[in-house]
């Protein structure tokens, strides 16, 4: 079924797929009437799906080239796009970012922007240049333009800092949930879950990859759309609660006055992480907060232009005007999720606030809202904690307090909805998380092995010999990452931000005027990725609590970095590209015709 | 193939860029101008949210997706009048 006409093939495999996933959480639903636990319902779900990315990984193995580094350039475009918003979704926009919003308010949506709003750069100023140029890796695009080892070596260190920083927490999150669902230690859920994500990658390389995550994004999209409208058909929010959460904002600021918000947590002895809301929902204030708003959305748009495990899936179309079109898709694939997200913390906070629902906890009795089922379930693993501060018998809003993460997982409970939906949730995180340490670990492994071994250290080196290294290295990273991810260094969310602000510092404006500006030459180039990412990085040391812990110049703290790297990489690139040679008519001729779709490509077919 | 000449080139990459430009402009707004003025914005109600925080959760979202297909669309075109589309 797989071999052969599997493309011609797609849509009846995944509809099946699809159909299949779907019985699955039928059967898991009659299971649980039957009175089969929780727990168990939670391992099978982990378990299924897990199993069933496995066997996609397996039967795509693979020993070319073509196939292993881009899937052999036959993805078609809408397919393409549900992998690459699987690979785009991690952990943090599946697990946190709707609990960011409940508790961030307008400051937190400058996340929401700006991991829509890259696409718009990714399509107009990257993607089908880059699919163009038919390299294998982002620093291949580098080396071959602007030319000689030390771009092509800048660029892969850029890449290996950004990917490895992000993969770390993705490795973190989908230990967090195997341990969750599967009931066992944190530190063995990471290298559970690492097994899972390798057995995905190894085989079949970038070609497995790509099949697995269109499968993992069907798994996510599906978790996290149906509680939402379920949730908000159970409590009569409306069919498709997205477009009538209005009234539910507007409600929410009139209670937010009534219930004291923004007074100081009223109890002591809350375990680490947990906290009580004290951001108004929607309360934007205008200067500095709009100035923290758009650098923040600024720093993670030029990221996700910038970030190799997103730009090497346009690399698997079969033609640059696929490779536009896939981009199309993506968006819209994760604007699926990223516009429910706001919907899910409005109406989360609204069930927890209103007096008038029955859901509400803030203002009732403190005894009753202890006694609830999902309220015991969280605080006996230490992400939930109340303290009647003020021993007056009710819970106040500052005497609830909650870990952001656990938002998205337990508003099922929270809707009192049936438990399969709780393992559905599981099951989806568990693929956002997955597909996005795959494509990272993808990315860091085909840039050392094709770009440091295969193009620096040993040209000369027949195929077979550079597969083997590729998955020798995808192990030994997957390996190293899940032991810096089992001594959980960062939070989920912090690690991400900084990924972006670490590629869009060192890659964006090398990526770009290679594209855009012939007169671009490869010292500057160099100037550009070393300035960019040596000044990011120090301003992240200097403003960090953790490292030199100065005051932010202007409000630019750690999470948006990349607003110090990305003027100091322009201005070192042109300054530097201007004072050396232009480059020769050959390298101009060759952005000549990166510029038009048609022709060959600029690198051979097997480089 | 037949060869494209200097002038067709010339002429697909300045209607290329002039495309380019007047997407990073509508891009510009959307994502930094509006959210830039939510305060303002938020006086206004529109399909019952305040008009700020709509564009921010759900108006300029819903406009990148358009954007990205309205540029391709125009690109094509680009693309095959000046001979150099693929199919």
């Amino acid at each position: 079924m797989i071999k052969g006409s599997f493309i011609d093939n797609l849509g009846r495999v995944y509809a099946l797929y699809t159909g299949g996933f779907v019985v699955f959480i039928i059967l898991m639903a009659i299971l649980e009437q039957l009175g089969v636990s929780a727990a168990t319902i939670g391992i099978l779900f982990v378990g299924f799906t897990v199993a069933i990315y496995a066997l996609i990984g397996f039967l795509s193995r693979t020993m070319q080239v073509e196939a292993y580094y881009v899937a052999g350039r036959e993805v078609p475009a809408v397919y393409n796009g549900m992998a690459t918003a699987a690979d785009w979704m991690s952990g943090a926009s599946f697990v946190a970012l709707a609990g960011g919003i409940y508790f961030g308010g307008y400051g937190y949506l400058g996340f929401i922007v700006g991991w829509t709003g890259g696409y718009v750069l990714v399509n107009s100023l990257m993607a089908p240049y880059l699919r163009k140029f038919g390299c294998y890796t982002v620093p291949d695009f580098i080396g071959t333009r602007y030319g000689g080892n030390t771009a092509r070596f800048c660029a892969v260190i850029v890449l290996v800092v950004a990917s490895f920083t992000y993969v770390t927490a993705q490795i973190n999150a989908s230990g967090t949930i195997a341990a969750r669902a599967l009931l066992i230690p944190f530190e063995f859920g990471v290298w559970i879950g690492l097994l899972g994500i390798l057995l995905c990658s190894m085989l079949g390389g970038m070609r497995a990859v790509t099949w697995t995550q269109v499968a993992q994004y069907i798994v996510l999209i599906v978790a996290y759309l149906v509680p939402v409208i379920w949730m908000s058909n159970k409590q009569d929010f409306g069919l498709i609660p997205h477009f009538s959460y209005g009234d539910a904002v507007a409600r929410i600021q009139e209670l937010e006055a009534l219930i004291g918000l923004g007074t100081a947590p009223a109890a002591e002895g809350a375990p680490g992480g947990v906290r009580i809301l004290q951001t108004p929902h929607n309360d934007p204030q205008g200067g500095l907060d709009s100035w923290k708003f758009v650098t923040l959305a600024l720093c993670m748009m030029a990221g996700t232009a910038s970030l190799p495990h997103i730009l090497m899936r346009y690399f698997t179309t079969p033609s640059v005007r696929a490779a536009r079109k896939s981009v199309a898709f993506s968006l819209f694939f994760i604007f699926l999720l990223y516009f429910t997200a706001p919907a899910l913390a409005t109406l989360t906070k609204l069930q927890l606030l209103d007096p008038t629902l029955p859901t509400a906890i803030i203002g009732q009795s403190f005894e009753a809202v202890r006694n609830l089922a999902w309220i015991q379930n969280w605080e006996s693993v230490g992400m939930l904690f109340l303290a009647d501060g003020n021993g007056d018998g009710i819970l106040q809003l500052n005497e609830f307090f909650m870990r952001p993460d656990i938002v998205v997982l337990a508003t099922p409970e929270i809707a009192g909805l049936p438990y399969v939906i709780s393992g559905l949730v599981a099951a989806g995180g568990l693929a956002a998380a997955m597909s996005t340490a795959d494509g990272l670990l993808l990315a860091i492994a085909n840039a050392l092995s094709h770009d440091l071994y295969y193009k620096i250290i040993d040209p000369k080196a027949d195929t077979r010999l550079r597969l083997i290294v590729a998955r020798v290295l995808l192990l030994g990273i997957g390996i190293l990452a899940a032991l810096i991810a089992s001594l959980q260094l960062t939070g989920i969310l912090g690690a991400v931000a900084w990924a972006f602000c670490f590629a869009c510092s060192g890659l964006f404006f090398p990526l770009v005027l290679g594209v855009w500006w012939k007169r671009a030459n490869a010292a500057g180039a160099i100037a550009g990725m070393i300035c960019g990412f040596v000044a990011g990085t120090a301003y992240l040391y200097y403003v960090y609590p953790g490292g030199y812990g100065g005051t932010p110049w202007l409000g630019i703290d750690h999470l948006r970095f990349g607003i110090i790297g990305m003027p100091v990489s322009l201005v070192a690139m042109v300054a530097v590209s201007l004072m050396t040679k232009a480059p020769d008519a050959e390298v101009q001729a060759m952005v000549d015709e990166v510029r038009i779709p048609s022709g060959e490509t600029i690198l051979g077919a097997a480089h | 193939m037949p060869e494209i000449g200097q002038e067709t080139k010339a002429r697909h990459w300045s209607r290329t860029r002039n495309l380019t430009i007047l997407v990073l402009v509508i891009w510009f707004v959307f994502a930094f101008v509006l959210p830039w003025f939510a305060k303002e914005l938020n006086a206004f109600s529109f399909l019952g949210f305040p008009l700020g925080y709509y564009f921010i959760v759900q108006g300029s979202l819903i406009v990148f997706v358009l954007l990205i297909f309205f540029q391709n669309w125009r690109q094509d075109v680009i693309d095959d009048e000046a001979g150099v589309g693929e199919e």
